[in-house]
C-alpha cells in the first residue's frame, strides 16, 4: 500500500515537473517547485515505512524546511530583484 | 482492532494519493496562473494531511507518530504562507487574474 502512495506521488511530481517546464511565467515554475517539494517530502515518509527505516522521516522534516526558505527567498528575488531587500512591514505613520 | 486500524489508515493513505493526484493534474490543466495555484493547494492541505494521518495510524503511539505530526504542522503552516507570498508576488509583478478587466498584462495560457 505504500508502493501505492509512493506510484501516486511519483505521478505528482511527473505533473508538476511538466508545469515546471511549460509553465509560462516564473511564478507557476516557483509554484511548481513548490509542488514538487512537499511531494517529495511526503514521499520520503512514504519510503521510510516502506523499508521498516523511519529514520527518514527526519530528512523529510528537513527537506521541508529547505523547501519553504528556498521557496520564499527566490519569491523576494524575483519580487524586490534583490535579497537584501527590506521586508514588508506597515508603512509608519 | 488492528485490522480495522489497518483499514482505515490505508483508506486515508488512498484517498490521501487520489487528492494528491487530482491536484497535480489541476495544477497542470487549470487555465491560467491563479487557477493553477488554487488547484496546487489541494496537494498540500488534503493530500498531505489524509497521507500523514495514514501513516500515522501505521506507527501508532510511537516518537515515529510525533515526526509525522511536526511534518504536518510544517506543512499545515508554511504552504499557506508560501501561496500567500508567490500570489503577493505576481500581483506585484502585475500578473492579471484571467478573468480581471484588462489592467496590466493578462496571464497567458
Amino acid at each position: 500500500m505504500f508502493t501505492f502512495a509512493i506510484a501516486a506521488l511519483l505521478v505528482v511530481l511527473g505533473l508538476a515537473l511538466a508545469r515546471a517546464v511549460l509553465g509560462p511565467t516564473v511564478f507557476d515554475r516557483a509554484q511548481a517547485g513548490n509542488t514538487i517539494g512537499t511531494a517529495v517530502m511526503l514521499m520520503l515518509a512514504a519510503i521510510g515505512f516502506l523499508n521498516g527505516r523511519p529514520d527518514f522521516l527526519d530528512l523529510a522534516i528537513t527537506y521541508g524546511l529547505l523547501n519553504v526558505v528556498g521557496t520564499i527567498a527566490v519569491l523576494k528575488f524575483f519580487r524586490h530583484g534583490d535579497l537584501g531587500a527590506p521586508g514588508e512591514e506597515e508603512p509608519s505613520r | 482492532m488492528s485490522a480495522l486500524v489497518d483499514a482505515a489508515s490505508w483508506a486515508l493513505i488512498a484517498a490521501g494519493s487520489a487528492f494528491a493526484v487530482i491536484g497535480a493534474l489541476g495544477l497542470l490543466r487549470m487555465p491560467d496562473f491563479y487557477t493553477r495555484m488554487h488547484a496546487a493547494s489541494v496537494t498540500d492541505t488534503l493530500g498531505a494531511a489524509l497521507l500523514l494521518a495514514g501513516m500515522m495510524l501505521q506507527a501508532g503511539f510511537s516518537l515515529v507518530a510525533v515526526k509525522l505530526a511536526i511534518i504536518g504542522a510544517l506543512v499545515f503552516f508554511t504552504s499557506p504562507t508560501a501561496t500567500h507570498a508567490l500570489a503577493r508576488a505576481a500581483l506585484e509583478r502585475k500578473l492579471a487574474p484571467l478573468l480581471a478587466k484588462a489592467e496590466g498584462e493578462p496571464s497567458k495560457r
